[in-house]
Order: structure tokens, then sequence, then C-alpha cells
């Protein structure tokens, strides 16, 4: 029973259902987990410990009276950039310090209704912006791997908290890779969802057109749970789409065998500067697919390269007007001016970061008056090449295998003074965004120095059957979704 | 894109996003950004004069709602949530005509 | 020299629908601040819009009715500028695709037909309400996000007058259509004026001034008279004319700088990403051109043509729609239209202007008035008495027959009371029997005023005159 904390989705849902657990055991258990692990961790800002506590109550008693359900009495961490209401959502950031959610994220609501236990909130870059949660304004954050080294970001918190035991799983959110890349530097399963798939009310922008909310988890099969749960048309998210949700957990399938699956390999994934361990756990999980009777075929999507590029134009510009509400009028801190003018100029100053201070920046010049076409309309034309190349490669293959970034985890402060040297450590996730489609990051293998490597497999808009089928299948013949960290 | 290499105003960029920079912020950001436009100059590459620009990751038209009342938030939250407010209004320095 | 001025208006007007443009909290105009807002139209984190179905057919009709083309397709943009009004610090509004392009107007302008282009109508949302209290302002969220169309005419007005028509005519087809209820009071017509002077005879416009933000036609008029001249001062005296905003103070009678060409914002306008694009079919056009209203002109047309009233009353009738209605209402009940017109011009009109009461309001109900009218044509009551009944009804209500019976005002054409009082008539005066039999018809008239005054009034005159000649002429 002392273990439940390392459990799964799928194996606690059974001994809930039997009787073998209830959700207060599950609860207090990871509490006692979180307080022992999480000063070296770092991965929570806020531990819900009373309404967890009772949310586990009133999910026992729920399961008493007859209610079931997967996630029933299954405890979650959520990224602090969604509202949950009554509690703080800072996004890791001063500026919102004061501000109480007065309404739940869509996704709250739904995980509230599958009875699901909000355990607390965790850490993240301010805003969502950053790639190592090293840009969190109100924590700091470790890989559970080593703590000398990041836990990636922005998700770090979500991906930290799953892989040090501290939470079942967790809702994080990516924009560029913000899910997967946390995922796979903290050898956790992470899922980007298609755009439009999970609702966005209630999460916090950084950038509309790009941003979606996904699961990180032990398994495959708990983030196929996940989704299934938090899916689906919202009438208060109009870029959510009404297509009906698969069982993504039946379609995980019962054999592991990938025959008649045809994974794309494009050549121009495996960048410059990509660590050779790297490139060899991707290159050994592609054999490994291979062998699982999957046909392997080569694809290109050429104008890849630019997706950096393209990224930071749009997601900057778009950060820029969705950040201009933090002001200091209606909620969160102000410090106070002759008139609103210089109110707004002091209290973003000291209220943003200096990583959200420089996108708000570049992204405001990017729609500046006689640079509009240069920067921002140039990059939307590229960004319908990237998804033309996507179109182009998924007639040749039903998914595409791939890095999630060029390295593992490195150590905390190795980038913090060159923000482009950050940025093109995204080069490998930021192309899914921009053109919309789903992707799943899962564990396949470990560097010489201890730490999670990571695989991408990419699908069409809308096949998140398809990558969740690869990666189950992988997992089930690997084992290193099995391993642990040493806490 | 090659018209506008002289870099940016740094200092009048981050007026028109209402944060006010330091001396020292503004000389970093001045490097930083201008490094990274430079690197951005790279899609100059290609010809897209013939392309149609993506604003919407997966088209949809026409979602809108019926002209139906929903709930409001309670009054008293919003006040709370307010830095600072008088007569359930929210209170902000004298605004000056724009 | 000779100076012409060049005039365009922006016209801001808040749509009639339940709720908000991008959120379903309700619009109403002096609740208690801040109750009607929830997290959208407060900018909170997380907040997104969803655009009201309600308004987007209201700016598209409104559009119909401006003779506008509908845009097959249009899209949403943000507009940046930081104003503790606006909530996300953003407006959203419509940039390059808007709702409706093109239009026009056709009005009468001093006797003269004149047709006055539009540019444009977008669909926007609203800013929140500011109060000024010493040393600070205080906001009032409830307006932020309600539905907003910006109608922006081209520069095709010239003078006072020509505007005046506009603004009148537009804010005539917008309440006919039912698209607002245009009340200036309650900020729902609010114009930006955009004026110009240039010598006579010169090509290119003069440098543009903006004036911001006025609700009264009066004060438009003043503050376009004072820009008028203004200009026309720095002009003759050599100068040049700076293209700045300016604001209308109507308590000094004039116009102040408050932004120069220098300081102008930067709006940084782009697609908004959380919107989606709306498309409009040509059968959807088809479905709201069905379910437009009449509009004042093809109503006075057809008052005219259909109904053979004169032009002039076609014309009194239809300048205000619920004047217009009310009479609609009433020939449902009638077929005399020149009989219920003559009662709305004459009796209603005056009785409404002196009591501050509307038409719809009135206790007199188009039912009523045609009920009267049907009394008089049927010559049970004289038209005199009509109007005596007519304001009975207006001061105390009350049904027209009761009244007549009550108060013993049914005319009277029964013979035998006639002729008593018509011998009595010709016996009491016989100059006038003289004068009458001498060639002079209009001497009966002493006679039938007689007999009128013998039955307090209640004698039919028809069957007086009748009665007189064949007395005399027998």
């Amino acid at each position: 029973m002392a273990e439940l904390h390392t459990l799964t989705i799928a194996e606690l849902s059974e001994m809930l259902s039997s009787g073998a657990c209830t959700s207060v055991e599950l609860v207090k258990d990871l509490l006692a987990v979180i307080d022992a692990r999480d000063e070296k961790v770092g991965a929570y800002l806020t531990i819900d410990r009373e309404a967890a506590m009772e949310q586990a109550h009133a999910a026992d008693e729920a399961r008493a009276a007859g209610k079931s359900g997967v996630l029933l009495g299954i405890p979650v961490a959520i990224k602090d950039l969604l509202n949950v209401k009554g509690q703080p959502c800072t996004c890791s950031s001063k500026i919102l310090e004061g501000y109480t959610a007065p309404y739940d994220a869509t996704v709250i609501t739904r995980l509230r209704d599958a009875g699901a236990v909000l355990l607390g909130r965790v850490n993240m870059d301010e805003f969502a912006m950053g790639s190592s949660t090293e840009n969190a304004a109100l924590g700091k954050t470790s890989n559970p791997w080593n703590l000398e080294h990041v836990p990636g970001g922005s998700s770090g918190g979500s991906a930290a908290c799953v892989s040090a035991d501290e939470a079942i799983a967790s809702l994080g959110s990516d924009t560029g890779g913000s899910i997967r890349q946390p995922a796979s530097f903290c050898g956790c399963v992470g899922v980007k969802p298609t755009y439009g798939r999970v609702s966005r009310y209630g999460l916090t922008a950084f950038a509309s057109s790009l941003d979606q909310i996904g699961p990180i988890t032990k398994t495959v099969k708990d983030s196929a749970l996940l989704l299934e749960a938090i899916c689906g048309l919202d009438k208060m998210d109009s870029s959510s789409v009404d297509m009906e949700v698969p069982a993504f957990s039946a379609a995980l399938g019962s054999d592991t065998s990938l025959a008649g699956m045809k994974l794309g390999l494009p050549k121009e994934y495996f960048v410059d500067g990509m660590d050779p361990e790297v490139e060899k756990a991707v290159r050994d999980a592609v054999e490994h697919c291979r062998s699982l009777g999957a046909e392997i075929v080569d694809v290109s999507l050429p104008n890849a390269k630019y997706a950096i590029a393209v990224y930071y134009i749009i997601a900057t510009a778009e950060a820029s007007a969705n950040l201009a509400r933090f002001d200091g009028i209606r909620y969160g801190m102000r410090l106070d001016g002759k008139d609103p003018a210089e109110l707004y100029g002091r209290t973003r100053a000291a209220g943003f970061g200096p990583e959200v201070k420089r996108r708000i920046i570049l992204g405001t010049y990017v729609l500046s008056s006689g640079y509009y076409d240069a920067y921002y309309l140039k990059a939307q034309k590229v960004r319908t090449l990237i998804r033309n190349d996507f179109s182009d490669a998924f007639k040749q293959c039903d998914a595409i295998l791939a890095p999630v970034t060029p390295t593992a985890a490195y150590r905390k402060g190795e980038k913090t003074d060159d923000p482009l040297k950050m940025y093109l450590d995204d080069i490998l996730t930021t192309p899914v965004n921009l053109a919309g489609n789903c992707a799943l990051s899962l564990p396949c293998g470990f560097s010489g120095a201890g730490l999670p490597i990571g695989l991408q497999i990419i699908g069409d808009a809308f096949r998140e059957e398809t990558i969740l089928r690869v990666g189950y299948a992988y997992e089930q013949t690997t084992d290193w979704h099995t391993r642990k960290p040493e806490l | 894109m090659s018209e506008s290499n002289q870099g940016m105003d740094v200092g009048y960029v981050a007026r028109l996003a209402c944060i006010d920079l330091t001396e020292e912020e503004r000389g970093l950001f001045q490097g930083q950004l201008d490094q990274i436009l430079h690197y951005v100059e790279q899609l100059d590459e290609l010809d897209v004069s013939n392309v149609e620009p993506t604003a919407h990751a997966i088209p949809v038209y026409n979602v809108l709602r019926k002209d139906e009342l929903g709930s409001s938030l309670d009054h008293d939250a919003v006040i709370a949530n307010a830095p600072s407010a008088a007569d359930g209004q929210i209170r902000v320095p004298k605004i000056i005509d724009q | 020299m000779k100076y012409e001025a060049t005039i365009g208006l922006e016209t801001h007007i808040m749509q009639k629908t339940n709720t908000k443009m991008f959120c379903s909290c309700k619009y109403e105009y002096g609740a208690e601040p801040n109750t009607h807002v929830c997290p959208v139209c407060l900018g909170y984190p997380g907040a997104l819009p969803v655009l009201n179905e309600k308004a987007i057919t209201l700016c598209c009709k409104a559009g119909l009715l401006l003779g506008c083309e509908i845009n097959p397709y249009s899209k949403w943009d943000r507009k940046n500028y930081f104003y503790p009004d606006m909530s996300k610090n953003y407006q959203i509004s419509q940039y390059d695709q808007p709702l409706c392009l093109g239009g026009q107007l056709e009005v009468e302008v001093e006797g003269e037909m004149k047709t006055f282009t539009l540019e444009r109508i977008h669909q926007e949302e609203n800013a929140a309400k500011n109060t000024h209290a010493s040393g600070a302002s205080l906001v009032d969220y409830n307006r932020a996000g309600t539905a907003l169309m910006e109608i922006v005419s081209n520069p095709c007005m010239h003078s006072t007058a020509d505007v005046m028509a506009y603004m009148t005519a537009l804010k005539q087809i917008m309440q006919y259509g039912g698209i607002s209820d245009c009340d200036q009071e309650k900020g729902q017509m609010r114009s930006d004026v955009n004026v110009s002077v240039r010598p006579v005879g010169q090509k290119e416009l003069g440098s543009k001034v903006e004036i911001k933000n006025m609700n009264s036609f009066a004060f438009i008029m003043q503050a376009i008279e004072y820009e008028i001249d203004r200009q026309i001062e720095v002009l003759e005296r050599g100068g040049k004319v700076d293209q700045e905003t300016r604001g209308y103070d109507s308590d000094r009678g004039e116009t102040f700088v408050q932004r120069t060409k220098e300081d102008a914002h930067d709006y940084r306008y782009f697609p908004e990403p959380d919107l989606m694009p709306v498309k409009i079919s040509a059968e959807q056009i088809e479905v709201w051109r069905s379910e437009l209203p009449e509009l004042p002109s093809q109503r006075r047309v057809r008052y005219v043509s259909e109904l053979g009233l004169p032009e002039y009353d076609a014309g009194v009738l239809t300048a205000d729609k619920a004047v217009s209605d009310w009479f609609e209402s009433a020939m449902q009940h009638t077929a005399n239209a020149k009989a219920v017109s003559n009662f709305i011009m004459g009796e209603m009109m005056r009785l409404l202007a002196g009591s501050g009461i509307s038409i719809a309001d009135s206790k007199v109900t188009p039912e009523k008035l045609a009920e009267i009218v049907g009394m008089i044509d049927a010559k049970t009551i004289s038209t005199s008495a009509g109007k005596q009944v007519f304001e009975i009804i207006f001061n105390e209500g009350g049904e027209p027959k009761a009244i007549v019976e009550q108060k013993g005002m049914a005319q009277v054409s029964d013979d035998s009371a006639l002729e008593g009082w018509a011998d009595a008539a010709i016996a009491s005066n016989p100059k006038a029997v003289e004068e009458y039999k001498g060639g002079k018809p209009a001497a009966i008239n002493s006679l039938m005023g007689l007999v009128m005054k013998a039955s307090k009034g209640k004698a039919n005159p028809g069957a007086v005159m009748q009665m007189l000649k064949q007395k005399l002429d027998g």
C-alpha cells in the first residue's frame, strides 16, 4: 500500500474500483511523498491539501454510492496557468500576485466531472515562455533524474512531479514543445493534441493559435485515458473543433504488432549539433518499430528548418497582445502612477521577468507599423509552407518518428544568458504547433549521464489514435518507462 | 525585411508595449533582440509572394452563439480582485482624455 | 479666396442585442456598476470571445438597408492600445475584411436630393465607461464588450446641412430596421467627424482633422462649424492645418487638440486568433433581405400611391417610426387614411406635445381612432364631435361609443326634428330667404347656422342642407 504513488492511472483505477485502496489513502500517500521530495524537486507552487482531501473523500463516497469512472479519485497536478475557481493562477509571474480565479477552465470542469482530485498547481516558465522552467518567477524546479539539471519547460513542474511520483498524472500546455520537451527531459509520456481538440477556455494564453493543453503521464495508456476526459467541443472556445472524440484507450490495441503501419523518418530532423547519444537512441527506436512490423519510409519536411524563425515571430506577436491585459487595473499586482500610462509602465516593469519582457517587445515590434508585412505576414506565409510539408508527408506515412530535442536535459544556467541558443532547442517541436497536428513524446533511452531521452511520434491532425497506438506498441515492448529516478 | 535591417529601437517599442526598461535592460535586450532579428532574416531566402498566410491552424468558420443570457460574475469577487476600488467601481489614476 | 469643406463621418451605433458581442453578459443601461461582467468582458486570464449571432445579423441587415455589399468572407482583428476602459488592452474589430462594404444613403438636403456614399460597416466591441472623480477615475465595465458597429462614410459631405441630413436619415433607418434605438443620451449613437478644408478648385483634399466621440447632433454641428472656420483662418494666415485629433468642448464651443500626428497610435492590427472568420452565403443574404422592414422612404411612396395621401402627410407620418407604426396599425381597422392622418397630424400631435408621453403610450389607441373615424364616416357624429371624443379619451380614457352616448353627441338626421328647426329658421330670417331666391346661394349658410344652433350642433349638416334647399327651391 505504501507504494501507491508509483502506480499508474490504469492500475490505480482498478484498485479503486475493486476496493484495494481508496482515494483518500492515495492522496495521503502522495502528500507524504510531496512532503518528502518536493523540497528537492520543487515541482509544486501550491499544494491544495484540504481541497484535495475533500475531493478524495467525495470521490470515495461517490464510488460507494455507485459512481464509477477511470479518473474517479485519481490525483492530478495542474500547470499553474489553468484557472481553478477560488485558487490563485500565477503563471509563475509576479504580475498575477493577488489574483483569484473566479472560474474553472473547461478542462478543470471536465476533470471535476470525471471525479479527478486536483492535488495542486505546479511550476512553469513564466507565462509558458521558456524551455527550462528557469524563467519561473515563483519557484525553482529541478530534474528528478539529476537535480543539477533542468526539468525542461515550460511545463517543467508538470513533468517533474509525475517523474518524481509526486502526482499520478498532470496537465501541461504546449505552444512550441512545452509538454513534449519536459516529458522527454524527465522520462515521462506527454501528448500535444491536435489544435482544437482540447478547449483552451481558462488556459492563460501565450500564443492563441498555437497553445494546446495536454497530459503528462507515466505511460501511454494513461495519456490516452486523460485525453479522453479532456478532449471535445467547447462552445466557450471558438477554435475548439466539433469532432467526435474516439475512445483513445480502446484504440491502443491488444497486440504490439505494427504490421501494416508506415512510419516516416524526416531527414531534416537529425539536425547539426544533435547529441550522438540522442540520435542513436532515436535511431534504435526506429529500428525497434521496424522489428515490430512497421515499414519505415523516408519523408521530407524541407521547411521545418524555418520553424524557429516563424514560431518566434508568430508566438511573440500573439503574446504581445495576449499579455497586454496584465496591466495592474482589474486584478493582480499594481504599482501606482500619476496617470494610467505611468501605472502600466511601472507595473509591467516590476511584474514581468526578463524573458517575458523580451518576447513582448519582439512581438510588439514585428506587428508595428512598417514591419508587419516583412515579419508577421511573411511568417504566416511560411507557416503555410510548413503545414503543407506535413500534409505531403502524411500522404506517404501514418505517423512520423523523430527526436524531441537535440540533447538530453542540460545543466541549470547553461543557456540562460543566450536566448537565441535556448530558442534553437525548440527546432524539433515547434513545427507541429505551427501545422496544428498532434504529437507524442515517450522515453526511448538514457544518456551516459543517466538522463532520459525522448522519442517523438508525430501524427496528422486528429490522428491521436495512431500516435498513441505506435507509442503503446513501442512502450509495451521496451522497459524505459519502468525506470524511476532515485530521490 | 532587408529595409528593416537597421535593428529595432528597443526604447520606442518598449513604450508601445507599456513596459518601463532600465538602461541596463535596454542595452541587454538591444543586443539579444538584434541577434534574434538577424536569425529571422533567413526567411528572406523564401519567395512566398504566391502563398496564402495561415492565421488559424485548423480552419473552421462561422462559430457563433445565440444571443442568450448567461451568468455574470459575482460583483464582490470582481471588486475583491481589483487592486483598488471605490463605489463598486475599479479605481484608476485620473484618465486624461485621449 | 473661397474655401470648400469636406466632411466624413465614422458613426458608432450600439446594436439592440440582449447580450454583449463576445460573451453572454446582459447589456443594460444604467445598471449597478460592474454587475454585468464576466471573465471575457473583464479580460481575465484564459477567457475567450465567442461571436454573438444576433449582432452579426443586425450589422448585415444595417448593411442591406444602406445598400452595402455583404462581404462573403469577413474576419476579426485585434486593435492594440492601452486604455483603462479597454479590458484586454486590445479591441476586437475588423480591419481589412469588414462585414459590409460600400453602400449609400439618399437624402434630401434643402430641397435637393443628394447621395452620400459609405466606405464600409464593421463590427466591433464597445469600451467600458469612465467617470472622472477628483484625483482618480472610476471604471464600470458593464458597457465593456457590448455590440458596436461602425458606419464609415466617404468624405462626401460639404456642409453642416449635409451632415445633419445624413445623420438624421441614418438614425431613422437604424430605428426603422430595429438595428438600434440610437438613443444618443445613452450613448447609442456617437460620431467621430473628419473635417478638412481646401480652396475651391483645388483637387486634393486638405489635411484632415478628426473630432472624436460626439453624441449630440447640435454639438456635432457646432464643432464642424467651429472647425471649418478655424481651418480657413489658419489657411488665410498662410499657415498649414495640422493633421491631428481634436475634441469638442461644448461649454466653450471650441475644439481642442487631443493628439498630434506624431503621437498617433500604432494599433498593430493583426488577425484575431481566438475568433474564426465568418462566411456568408448568398442564400443567407436573401433570407435577411426578405426580413427587412419597410424604410421610411418606401413607406412614404406607398402612402401616396396606395393610400392616396398628400406628399406632405406622408412625409410627416413617416418622419418618426413610432408615429408611422401607429398609423399603420390604425389602418388595419379603417380605410379612411386621410381622416386618420388628419387626426394624427392635428389632435394627436397637439396633445402629445403638451403631455410629454409617446404616441405608443397614448390612451387613444389605433383601434379607438379607427372607431371615431368610422362614426364620423357613418355620420353618427360630426367631425367636431369626433375631435371632442378624441380629446376626452386622450385625457381620461374610455370607449368612443360610450362617450358619444353619454354626452349625447349623436347627430340628428330624423326628418321631423329637422323640419321643425328648418321651418323656424326660414320664418325667423326672411331676408336671407329673399337673398337666396334672388340668386345669392351663399345666403343659405346663415339659415344653416340657425338650424345648427337650434340643434346644439347635433343636426346632420348634410341632411339640414338638403332639407333647406328642398323647402326654398320647391
